[in-house]
């Protein structure tokens, strides 16, 4: 079925006031009784339920249009109000008006010559192509120039000082204006003064902003609900008028039978609190209106806001069937590009399937199987059966049969998920496109989605309770789409920067580091525990016998996961970074050298495969494609993880042990690094301080003080580090990159440090100190937040509140980012959503005009370029000349082929790591 | 004029193509001159090609050379449009 119908741009919005006689006009009813419905449960007529307001019953015919349910969209009302009220949307406007113009006269408070000058301003604007954001920067102008004369220059009165008291009480010199005298005082200005104020004559009068008829929603925006005790509840905005009409009654009463006018201004007031709260029940000066429980009613305006308004939960946000949305756990033996769905999940979940003559075989008997097939073995059933007429059969075990005879060419069954669907998985916030990729299904027990850990960077997903959300794919277009363009292979190398997002992490970099780091090897039993779960593998020769007994090496078995002609040099993570690199002698086993395929020498961690870093990864991806990459990447995670559990790995608090000579050596490195701050606070004291050029003397000190506590730390850190070798658990997972830093663990074993808050030691808290622990004035280091202590040994309590302030600074950055760059990204979205890179290489946007002429100038793939370059020259000479005419070639240059990366891979991930903070929780 | 803003060293090359150049161009696209992105006859580029180059009227097209941090060179073209 084609849906024909003509689009249409729209060129322009016009907003504008209702008039009182316009309300009147579209008005199906005037409403007067604040009563709802009668006895008999039928509305009253001119009630707030009035029937000619639409039905919401079924059954019932609405009096206006004659419509039943389904067709009568609703009719608005109107209520006569007694006394004007202000509308509380409009009260800046108000008092803009009312400050401009003469009190007397009504005209704009300007000389014609002041008119003029503005008039052509505006002029001006247009004729150059401004939009309403510029002509309103004049328009305000005018009104704050108008709003400063004393004397009306049309009638020489003198003018008073309007205020307005929040929210809705205006006074002029300090006594009350009514809102009656408001709506007299906005009458008498002119149309042709209006103009220059932004606001168009013909549309909107300023009078209309104040109240005298207030228009009644249709039924249908806020329909009552019948409790199963029979009770009807009414809605919020119900309740509200029913407010408003009461108050609005008796304040007619009075006023008509002449009661006292402070009764009657009582009465006014109140009804203005209505009204006001029946529009924004959260008008910051008055209390907000509440229901009889205590809850605040949500009226007009909280309809709308915020994330649970209108906008964000039911426009920019809808949902969607055929989702699912669970928590996630990793499965290390599922592939990157599979995710477990729990059997409760996939037989909710369906796919349509058209039957036509290759299919209808089996496609009948999976209807005759019903909904639930029997059996051990999960196997997809059938929830619904769609006919050739579009009708919908839901499938029972009782119906199954016979619905499965009928079935003919051109029906359509939902038959639910079984292993291989392809389906999207999302991890919410989608903030690039790793962010939704398309997955294999694999139908698992439990209740959890499973997924491969390799694609937690991309979606930046955790297991300490984060939720995912699933899609079953419903057309074939839309299938073959996820496959060719979705597909988790497809998105290891990353657009933002020319290298892998997806890659080994934790446990899989730790795996391969005991798997490879130097010599060591398995036996028999272990090589083949380890090689069990590869999907293709051949036992190896073993390359080590000693004393009968066959050793396989790491590196070897670390080989059979490598494509068979690859070749590739680089440098470990643990690499020392020595002056002059030993390259194959390294001591480190940190210069990974592969040829042919085979591990020469080297350790494989975080720099060969993990995520962000991996080399070798980025090499397979770029040169024998994602679905190599794919099956290397779980390969290698097999063998990790294998590795992993021969070697066995644990890390604990006595990991940061340190003998007690050293921890004597790091107290005397912190109380020599005190003394001399107390020496340099001194010298300060007395003048003696040699002041850094464009530094203040207070600026001197504090530079050098930093310094000084800045290398006590690390000193503290490096005494520390000389114990933790390659055989302590927590060092392996630092140097490998595994998880942590160096920086972490001499945290732990060392010295804490200096707390910063802006970059400077702390200074705030009490008058000229930090605490008052320490002396009026004191410079020193315990003074001004140096933690000598480790975490490992706990703090003092001064330090410990000094740490509380540092720590303070990163969550407030981090909850100030997040919020700006989430704000940042809805606007780039909204800004670019629509543009498209056609098939000769123009961006152009929905209307087909071109954006720009070749996509990103040199029409390149950013994610198939090296770091931003087309190609990568070093890497295709190497492979042309091979390694030892290239080596001539480029002299003392390094020969990784992708070596110029490093440096800025690595900001990138710290960009990354700024950007995604570690979640406390979930 | 005070100040020759195609001087500054931001402000890319400009050059109004003729007739039978902008015809190639809008077949070498395969696209209509309304396609084009747009630039106002009154923007200071097109001024001063104006005065040296002679008239310039709306519905011709300028050939706009950059410097192009990922291209090196990257040319756009822009449709005159009034004001
Ligand atoms: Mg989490
Ligand atoms: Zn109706
Ligand atoms: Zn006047
Ligand atoms: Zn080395």
């Amino acid at each position: 079925m084609i849906e024909r119908g003509i689009s249409k741009r729209i060129e322009s919005i016009k907003f504008a006031l209702l008039s009182p006689d316009e309300v009147r006009r579209m008005s199906a009813t005037k409403i007067i009784t604040a009563d709802t419905y009668d006895d008999d449960g039928f509305p009253i007529d001119m009630g707030l339920m009035d029937s000619h307001l639409g039905v919401i019953e079924p059954g019932l015919r609405c009096k206006t249009c004659g419509g039943r349910v389904d067709d009568c969209p609703g009719h608005f009302g109107h209520i006569d109000l007694a006394m004007p009220v202000i509308h509380v949307g409009y009260v800046k406007e108000i008092k803009k008006l009312l400050q401009a113009t003469c009190k007397s006269c009504g005209r704009l408070l300007l000389t014609k010559k002041q008119l003029d000058e503005y008039e052509k301003e505006r002029e001006t604007i247009e004729e150059m192509g401004g939009g309403y954001l510029e002509i309103r920067l004049v328009t305000k102008e005018t009104a704050k120039d108008a709003s400063k004369r004393q004397i009306c220059p049309h009638c020489a009165t003198e003018q008073s000082k309007i205020t307005l008291d929040k929210p809705t009480t205006f006074r002029e010199d300090g006594h009350k204006l009514t809102p009656k005298e408001v709506r007299e005082r906005l009458e008498r200005i002119p149309d042709e003064d209006l103009t220059p104020l932004g606001i168009a004559p013909g549309v909107a009068r300023p009078d209309w902003m104040i109240l005298t008829a207030l228009l009644v929603p249709p039924v249908t925006v806020r329909p009552s609900i019948t409790l199963e005790s029979g009770d009807r509840s009414e809605d919020d905005l119900t309740h509200k008028l029913v407010d408003v009409l009461r108050i609005n009654q008796r304040l007619r009463e009075n006023r008509d039978a002449g009661a006292p006018q402070l009764i009657v201004e009582d009465l006014w007031e109140l009804l203005q609190y209505h009204i006001t709260t029946y529009f924004d029940n959260q008008t910051s000066g008055i209390p907000p209106a509440r229901h009889r429980s205590g809850r605040p009613l949500k009226t007009l305006v909280q309809r709308l806001k915020g994330k649970e308004g209108r906008f964000r939960s039911n426009l920019s946000g809808k949902r969607v069937n055929f989702s699912a949305r669970t928590v996630i756990s990793p499965d290390p033996l599922l592939s990157m590009n599979e995710v477990g769905v729990p059997l409760e999940a996939a037989r909710e979940l369906t796919v349509p399937i058209r039957v036509q003559d290759y299919n209808i075989d089996y496609v009948r008997e999976w209807v005759r199987k019903g909904p639930l097939p029997k059996g051990d073995i999960y196997e997809p059933g059938v929830n619904y059966v769609i006919r050739s007429d579009g009708r919908r059969i839901r499938i029972t075990d009782k119906n199954a049969e016979t619905v499965a005879e009928t079935i003919e060419n051109g029906y359509t069954v939902e038959r639910q998920l079984m292993d291989g669907d392809i389906v999207l998985f999302n991890r919410q916030p989608s903030l690039h496109r790793m962010s939704m990729m398309a997955h294999e299904v694999r139908v698992m027990p439990h209740k959890t989605f499973r997924l491969n850990l390799s694609v937690c960077p991309p979606y930046n997903a955790d297991f300490d309770g984060d939720e995912m959300n699933l899609h079953a794919l419903q057309s074939e277009e839309a299938r073959a789409e996820a496959k060719i363009l979705m597909k988790v292979q497809e998105h290891i190398l990353s657009p933002r920067f020319g290298g892998p997002v997806i890659g080994a992490i934790h446990d899989h970099i730790t795996g391969a580091f005991l798997l490879t780091y130097k010599d060591s090897k398995f036996t028999k039993d272990e090589t083949i525990n380890l090689l069990s779960t590869l999907r293709t593998a051949k036992m190896p020769k073993p390359k080590i016998k000693k004393k009968k007994t066959e050793y396989w090496t790491g590196k070897q078995l670390f080989s059979i996961a490598l494509p068979k002609d690859l070749t590739i040099s680089f440098r470990a993570s643990i690499c020392q970074a020595c002056d002059k690199c030993k390259k194959d002698n390294c001591e480190n086993d940190a210069y990974v050298k592969i040829r042919k395929g085979e591990v020469i020498c080297g350790t494989i961690d975080e720099k060969a495969i993990g995520a962000f870093k991996g080399k070798i990864l980025d090499k397979i991806a770029r040169d024998y494609g994602p679905d190599r990459a794919r099956v290397f990447l779980d390969d290698v995670t097999k063998l990790s993880i294998g590795a992993i559990m021969v070697r066995g790995f644990t890390t604990g608090i006595d990991d940061e042990d340190i003998p007690e000579e050293e921890k004597r050596q790091i107290s005397e490195v912190l109380k020599n690094a005190a003394n001399r701050v107390k020496k340099l606070v001194v010298a300060y004291k007395e003048g003696l301080l040699d002041q850094i050029p464009g530094r203040s003397l207070e600026e001197t000190l504090e530079v050098e003080a930093m310094k000084v506590l800045g290398k006590a730390r690390n000193t503290a850190g490096e005494i520390a580090g000389k114990h933790l070798g390659l055989e302590n658990s927590a060092v392996i997972m630092a140097k490998s990159g595994a998880r942590g830093s160096m920086l972490n663990l001499s945290q732990m074993a060392g010295s804490i440090g200096q707390q910063a808050v802006r970059g400077e030691r702390l200074s705030r808290g009490y008058w000229n100190r930090t605490l008052p622990h320490f002396e009026v004035g004191d410079l020193g280091a315990d003074a001004k937040g140096f933690v000598k202590s480790s975490y490992k040994s706990g703090l003092r309590p001064t330090e410990y509140f000094f740490h509380s302030m540092g720590g303070r600074e990163g969550l407030v950055d981090t909850a100030v980012r997040t919020s700006r760059s989430g704000y940042m990204q809805r606007r780039l979205i909204n800004a670019l959503e629509d543009l498209k890179v056609k098939e000769d290489r123009t961006v152009r946007n929905t209307a087909d005009t071109i954006i720009q002429f070749t996509f990103g100038e040199d029409g390149i793939d950013p994610s198939r370029g090296v770091q931003g370059e087309a190609v990568d020259i070093d890497d295709t000479l190497l492979e042309v000349l091979g390694e030892d005419e290239f080596l001539l070639l480029a002299g003392e240059k390094e020969i990784a082929g992708y070596g110029k990366q490093e440096k800025d891979m690595m900001n990138v991930e710290m960009e990354e790591e700024a950007f995604a903070p570690e979640e406390g929780e979930d | 004029m005070p100040f020759n803003v195609m001087e500054h060293q931001l402000v890319p090359e400009h050059r109004i193509l003729s007739e039978k150049e902008a015809k190639t161009i809008l077949t070498k696209l395969k696209i209509s001159k309304e396609q084009l992105p747009k630039i106002r006859i009154s923007d200071p580029c097109i001024k001063i090609l104006d005065e040296a180059m002679g008239p310039v009227k709306e519905g011709m097209i300028v050939e706009i050379t950059r410097t192009s941090e990922t291209a090196g060179r990257s040319k756009a073209y822009r449709l005159i449009i009034r004001r």
